[in-house]
């Protein structure tokens, strides 16, 4: 019997979010600050050939990339530089920054660019370059095309998202003698102390990165923070003052990354009872100007884009192409979300084309215990892509109101998904993450650089803990997610928290267990001291993966979650507005329920923005509609009821049977939807799905 | 200029175009409000002006003379609607929170869901689906 996991304990992090006290980037004040903004390029592609600068008064600290003493790269394996040296590749890359005492002063600031324009490339289906081509092959799939007796092809569209994560994106950069501070609103504090000791190179003896209380991330606040903190840290280093560099919300989205858009190809060969004999895709992403994230992007995207189905002939080809656009980065779903939105839909239209219900058809091909992925990795007694189908299909009423919508405005659609948790193949090997434990006066304390933006982090390491010492969850603490107090345990991404550091957690916490030799932490350490364990990721038994081929064991498990969408068709307006969306997610074990339907809702209606509202508009590759009143996020009268149902299928090579969780609910609510206006006959291939489109498809129909 | 500021008489000195958002963080020292776009779309800066919702980055300070102005640390220790908000998980990132909480604090009693749709639409949570907001609001009144 557990004690601490699956119970929804107090929130460690809960009381000080909700009385306003919790310390966010922009509370944090320091003696003799100065106040920084951005100068970026106004044009896709070009030339800059020069820089005017007309600053009134003094106390300005000016930087441009002829300040950087050391590498002018924002990571080891992208060009991407922290500010630009002479040429363009996108709109609002940054240029020069600047520092001053005072806002008004940065205001008043002009600097005018001198930039001569080249041609940029806007349509990734156009672009030359790319920075990764991604080829998955199962059995004969060509072969098994050709002698198929019905072949299904369709093209799907999915557009950008914008995290908008309510706190925009800040840092805070600290000089002391020969070190220096980061604190920022970040989600990787080892990912950005290593842009930044790149940077600064030797000048530098230490760089410290802090996560301060995070206002959402949603994977906007993966990559974008090294540089951001980049900039504050040249500042500070030459001004020798603290810098703090907040971002506006239209800055924050004109400049940051958003999700990748993409155009994914389907041709699907099946026998006349609707299975599945042979799948080929072609994926492709739109990266933007830098490579970034996008090369893993595309593996992850490319690895899901068979959705949870069985098929023995599979060939799959990605390509993430180079534009000039601002890069494209990770958002929750990674790929898998564009891809997923594909497949599904796909379906439907299969469905439709075999005569068969769309149920039945996903039941006869979903995913089993002992099948085999599209890169052969052979699926545990975990698997659950049936138990999900199902229950959704029954708590939603599902065929019952499929059947009584004929009305032509009331549908309902469903969607299958699945999601690997951790990075994808060696990356959880090559990340080799550490946790640490460390007893305290009071009980013990976890050092581990995992951050909270919302999740619970805190709460489910602390729970997880709690358990496999045995000691009282109120006396387990955790120290601030710092660089110089703890062990680098990985970026916080890719739904890996629980799962894997969360388990390293277990491991220490069963090894300073036996170590305590039935003391107390507490005890022991009043009585001799400090004991702490370190322990290191451990990767699953057996399991291989080859990098090169994309075959094997790609992931340590699998999350799968089935969403049901009703939706309203409003005939004179073409708006679609959802009613009610149904989750059914499993998830392994649940560590806190509250939370983990936390995430699930939370996931859901940030898909449900990105199927029906939320559509980034861009011009000459510079976004038009930079601000929350015009980038429509869903507001409380946009979103649906949504009904959480979680389902537990342990995994045992998760803490107490617990896989990844908070990415796997944004794959469903897009599809679902789509499906749902399916089922009134619209025939839409593409999120996000204004009027216009609803418009067309229901004069194509009619 | 003088207003009420949670509960108390306060003089302060400020430029009357001054947005009453910086106002409060910069001279009152309460940086409970916070800002999430600066241009009224997002409500995390929404305080209480004569008990209506208002979003802070919004309104000069000069408007709020004489007024009586509340922000969420007006709350006291204890108060139904945060612990709510914690228990049910109705803060996920926090950052909209004290916002959805004053919000929530000048609607009546027991306000419907379709109420809370409404009322709460001008403020905007990227973290929760709402729906935890909702029990929170539910469970505290």
């Amino acid at each position: 019997m557990l004690k601490y996991v699956g119970r929804s304990v107090p929130r460690k992090e809960g009381t000080a979010k909700a009385t306003g006290r919790a310390g966010f980037l922009d509370e944090l004040r320091f003696e003799g600050a100065l106040h920084a903004r951005t100068f970026r390029s106004t044009i896709a592609r070009g030339r800059l050939a020069g820089v005017r600068l007309a600053l009134a008064g003094d106390g300005f600290t000016v930087v441009d990339w002829t300040d950087v003493p050391g590498r002018n790269r924002v990571s080891e394996q992208c060009e991407q530089p922290f500010l630009v040296e002479r040429e363009i590749h996108h709109a609002a890359e940054p240029v020069l920054v600047l520092a001053h005492a005072e806002r008004d002063a940065l205001l008043a600031a002009r600097v005018e660019l001198d930039e001569e324009p080249g041609e940029p490339v806007l349509d990734a289906e156009r672009a030359r370059e790319a920075f990764k081509t991604v080829a998955i092959e199962k059995g004969d799939a060509a072969a098994a095309l050709a002698s198929a007796p019905v072949v299904v092809e369709g093209e799907y569209r999915t557009g950008h998202q914008e995290h908008a994560y309510l706190e925009p994106q800040g840092v805070v950069a600290v000089p002391d003698g020969d070190s220096l501070a980061i604190y920022g609103s970040l989600q990787c504090p080892f990912d950005v102390q290593r842009a930044v000791e790149r940077l600064l190179g030797g000048a530098v003896r230490s760089v410290r990165v802090v996560a301060t209380e995070i206002g959402g991330g949603f994977g906007g606040k993966e990559e974008y923070p090294a540089l951001i903190a980049g900039h504050a840290a040249l500042l500070a280093w030459k001004a020798r003052r603290p810098v703090k560099l907040v971002y506006d919300r239209a800055e924050d989205m004109l400049a940051t990354t958003k999700r990748h858009p993409a155009v994914v190809r389907h041709r699907t060969g099946l026998d006349r009872d609707g299975r599945l004999l042979a799948m080929e895709i072609d994926v492709l992403l739109d990266a933007g100007a830098y490579a970034t994230l996008s090369p893993v992007v595309l593996t992850r995207a490319c690895i899901h884009a068979t959705g949870p189905y069985r098929c023995d002939a599979v060939r799959i080809r990605g390509r993430a192409a180079r534009t000039n656009t601002p890069p494209n980065g990770a958002f929750r779903g990674f790929g898998a979300t564009q891809t997923q939105f594909a497949i599904e839909v796909h379906l439907d239209r299969i469905a439709q084309a075999v005569g068969l219900d769309p149920v039945r058809l996903r039941e006869r091909n979903a995913l089993r215990s002992g099948d085999t992925t599209a890169t052969g990795q052979r699926l545990g007694a975990d698997t659950s892509a049936l138990a999900v189908l199902r229950a959704a299909v029954r708590r939603s009423g599902y065929r019952r109101k499929r059947a009584a919508a004929t009305d032509g405005r009331r549908g309902v659609g469903l969607a299958l998904t699945w999601h690997g948790a951790g990075f994808t193949g060696n990356g959880e090997r090559w990340l080799a993450s550490r946790a640490a434990l460390e007893t305290t006066p009071d009980g013990v304390r976890i050092l581990c650089a995992s951050t909270e933006f919302g999740q619970g982090t805190r709460t489910m390491l602390a729970q997880i803990v709690a358990e496999a010492l045995d000691v009282p969850f109120e006396s387990v603490e955790l120290a601030p997610a710092d660089t110089s107090l703890s062990p680098d345990s990985g970026p916080t991404v890719a739904s890996r928290t629980c799962m894997v550091v969360g388990r390293i957690l277990q491991h220490a916490a069963e090894e300073l267990r036996e170590r305590l030799a039935g003391l107390s932490p507490g005890e022991y350490h009043r009585r001799h001291g400090t004991l702490s364990v370190t322990k290191e990721y451990e990767p699953p038994a057996g399991a291989a993966f080859d990098d090169e081929r994309c075959r094997g064991d790609a992931y340590a498990t699998f999350a799968f979650g089935c969403h049901v969408a009703e939706v309203e068709l409003d005939r004179d307006t073409f708006e679609a507005r959802p009613s009610r969306l149904t989750a059914v997610v499993e998830v392994g074990r649940a560590v806190h329920p509250v939370l983990a339907r936390g995430q699930v809702e939370g996931g859901t209606a940030q898909g449900v923005g990105g199927a029906l509202f939320e559509h980034v508009t861009m011009r000459g590759g510079r976004m038009t509609n930079a601000r929350l009143g015009d980038y429509r996020v869903p507001r409380a009268c946009d979103t649906p009821r949504i009904d959480v149902v979680l389902l537990e299928s342990p995994f045992a090579g998760g803490p107490y049977g617990a896989k990844g969780l908070g990415e796997l609910p944004i794959h469903g609510p897009a599809p679902a939807l789509v499906n749902a206006l399916r089922s009134l006959g619209l025939d839409l291939r593409e999120v996000p799905v204004r009027p216009d489109a609803i418009l067309e498809a229901a004069c194509g129909s009619s | 200029m003088r207003l009420e500021l949670n509960g108390k008489e306060v003089e302060l000195e400020a430029a009357p175009m001054a947005r009453l958002l910086d106002v409060l963080r910069d001279v009152c020292g309460l940086l409970g409000t916070k800002e999430g776009c600066g241009d009224g779309a997002c409500g995390a800066c929404t305080v209480l002006v004569d008990g209506a919702a208002v979003c802070a980055c919004l309104v000069p300070v000069a408007q709020v003379e004489g007024a009586s102005v509340t922000t969420i640390e007006a709350l006291p220790e204890g108060h139904p609607l945060p612990r709510a908000f914690v228990d049910e998980a109705g803060a996920q990132c926090g950052f909209c929170t004290p916002g959805m909480i004053l919000t929530a604090l000048s609607l009546g009693r027991r306000p419907s869901r379709a109420r809370l749709q409404e009322a709460l639409a001008g403020n905007l949570c990227r973290c929760t689906g709402y729906e935890a907001i909702y029990r929170a609001i539910g469970r505290a009144r």
